[in-house]
């Protein structure tokens, strides 16, 4: 027979391609990362407005609306402006990387390709984080010309803007990793339940809305606050975009999401072989 | 004379026969198996098989027989409990990597990236492997046509039957020309068309070279398409071998359905008698209505059952009657089944 399957021998036996050299397995990474970015690119438009919604509502409501009220002290919208572009990033890395996987572990299967393609198994749970940091960047950078757009001005310091960058790429990359804890240990029958009780305590209780060391006052509140990843992004923001709101120390900031990402990274890498592999 | 019902067309068994390697293997096991957590019995029990290459294997077995853990094994998708396997030669547990460059998967359930076309399903694969973009593009546009998707590349595969949907999938695997292609179960769901349509592209990639592990709880596709078929049950290896030896190794018994119009004064129990005097007859048996008309009599023989149809056709003319039609019955893989594990498979 004529066609394709009489493909020239390679290595492999008859039949195989000759492989490439220089073919390794961070290639097919970046294949399957190019693979998102097509798909994510055709439909950009319909994801900027999926990302964008919640918080561009937040904004509005409480750094326009109650602030033009008079509900809001004047300086409220420097509390909340970096508080929610940290909120853009984890949530947007959070949402990136649990329902895909939910729905491709369960429903459609479509993971299966790239768990067979050349790379180690754990190369698709990193190019799925990656993949969802970068929307999470995109995500929590559109919030700068928005937050322009409804508040007039906002808090920034262009000696701080590279601790800024690291600081949204460390959030990005920690809401991802939790994303990847919840799309691969909850059952897809328990992911509706699941998404409503996580994600409603994570927003409220990630300094995105108030700055952490005020809550003295609220000293349970505090605490519950201090265990949420999302606070140090929220907290490490304002410290380096801020003057005169109180916030933690910006080192602390970095050391605490950093020591977040690599805990909740790791356990969720191990949630994506435990679904990956028999 | 019409052959026995599980010989028929076969779309494989006209094919030149693939030149046997007598190297290394294409598939290679070793005493593998699988106990999963929690489980109180292993899936898979300690099984050793090799397929040659070139060779299209059959993997038959019940649901739950340790077929799929095996596919999952080989296909370095399930982590053996102890054991080796090799495909084309690479270590599956040591170097997954490695072996899925040299592997294609056709699974069982549609596992498409509904988020791209046809086309797009196929170049993507074969991106993931390091296939160049020229070479992609001219293998994507061969294995459309190839498979029958040429005329709607740009649709999602939602849009498509279950038999198109099987064609693309297998289509995606050869994007990269696996040495070895894995099919879990490929004509489950299949209408008889699409099944048929598999089995030609399956025959083809077998006269192509290519080795193919199949797995089926389907006695006809088993028997049509694989050189060679493993029985397996409840996680051990029952038999392994052809299917023609696999039946000639069980029983001599074969079958000869006789359709005989006999003139008025013919006498079944006569005829019957002197059928059974026959040396290679050791059973007879009415298949209709015994005082109906034509008879159709089903004669059990040893051995070479084309023999004894001489002597059968003379009998029945001594008894005056007229032999119309004679359909010789080979036992088939099903009753080897059943022979080996003592139930029906399906």
């Amino acid at each position: 027979m004529s066609g394709p399957t009489g493909a020239p021998e390679g290595p492999g036996g008859p039949g195989t391609l000759p492989h490439l050299p220089h073919w390794g397995p961070w290639r097919t990474g970046l294949a399957i990362l190019r693979r998102d970015l097509f798909v994510t690119g055709r439909e950009f438009p319909i994801f900027l407005a999926q990302v964008i919604l919640q918080p561009l509502f937040l904004l509005f409501v409480f750094g326009k609306v109650l602030a033009e009220l008079g509900y809001t002290q004047p300086g409220y919208q420097q509390v909340l402006f970096p508080g929610l572009v940290a909120l853009a990033a984890v949530l947007t890395g959070l949402q990136s990387t649990a329902l895909p996987l939910v729905i491709e572990f369960s429903y459609s299967n479509e993971i299966e390709d790239r768990l067979l393609a050349p790379l180690p198994i754990g190369g698709v749970a990193v190019e799925k984080v990656v993949f969802a940091a970068l929307r999470a960047c995109v995500a929590a950078a559109v919030m700068f010309p928005i937050g322009i757009w409804i508040l007039g001005s906002i808090p920034w310091h262009a000696s701080t803007a590279p601790g800024v960058v690291v600081m949204i790429v460390l959030g990005s990359l920690l809401g991802a990793a939790m994303g990847l804890i919840l799309g691969t240990y909850v059952p897809p029958n328990r992911i509706n339940v699941t998404f409503a009780l996580v994600l409603t305590p994570l927003i409220f209780t990630g300094s995105s809305q108030y700055p952490w060391p005020s809550l003295g006052r609220l000293r349970w509140f505090q605490v519950v606050s201090a265990l949420n990843p999302m606070t140090y992004v929220s907290e490490g923001l304002r410290a380096l975009m801020t003057t005169g709101v109180p916030h933690l120390p910006t080192w602390l900031c970095f050391v605490v999401a950093a020591g977040y990402l690599i805990v909740l990274g790791l356990v969720g890498m191990l949630g994506f072989l435990r679904r990956a592999l028999g | 004379m019409p052959a026995g019902p599980h010989h028929g067309s076969a779309p494989a068994t006209g094919a030149p026969g693939p030149a046997r390697a007598t190297g290394r293997a294409a598939v290679e096991v070793v005493e593998l198996a699988k106990r999963y957590p929690k489980a109180a019995t292993e899936s898979l029990a300690g099984v050793s098989f090799r397929v040659e290459q070139g060779e299209v294997f059959g993997f038959l077995g019940p649901n739950g027989a340790g077929k799929t853990t095996t596919i999952g094994i080989l296909t370095t998708r399930i982590r053996p409990t102890r054991g080796r396997a090799l495909v084309a030669g690479v270590d599956v547990v040591a170097d997954p990597v490695g072996a899925r460059r040299v592997l294609g998967v056709v699974p069982q359930t549609n596992n498409l990236d509904r988020s791209l076309s046809v086309r797009q399903n196929l170049l993507f694969h074969a991106s993931y492997h390091g296939v160049p973009r020229a070479r992609r593009q001219r293998l994507a546009d061969e294995l459309l046509e190839q498979f029958g998707l040429a005329d709607r590349p740009e649709g999602r595969p939602d849009e498509f039957s279950g038999g198109q949907i099987q064609r693309m999938m297998i289509a995606r695997a050869l994007m990269h020309a696996p040495a070895v292609l894995f099919l879990d179960e490929p004509s489950t769901g299949l209408d008889p068309a699409a099944r048929l349509f598999l089995w030609e592209r399956v025959a083809e990639l077998r006269s192509a070279g290519t080795t193919v592990v199949i797995t089926t709880h389907d006695m006809d596709e088993a028997a049509t398409l694989s050189d060679r078929v493993a029985i397996i049950d409840h996680g051990t290896l029952l038999a392994l071998d052809t299917p023609a030896a696999l039946v000639r190794g069980m029983t001599d018994e074969r079958t000869l359905d006789c359709t005989v119009e006999p003139e008025p004064s013919a006498d079944p129990e006569a005829l019957d008698a002197a059928l059974r005097a026959l040396p290679t007859v050791h059973a007879t048996e009415r298949l209709d209505d015994p005082s109906g008309t034509p008879w159709r009599i089903r004669v059990y023989v040893h051995g070479d059952a084309a023999a004894s149809v001489a002597p059968v056709a003379q009998l029945v003319g001594a008894a005056g009657a007229r032999l119309t039609d004679v359909r010789m019955g080979e036992p088939n893989l099903e009753d080897v089944f059943i022979h080996l594990t003592g139930r029906a498979l399906r």
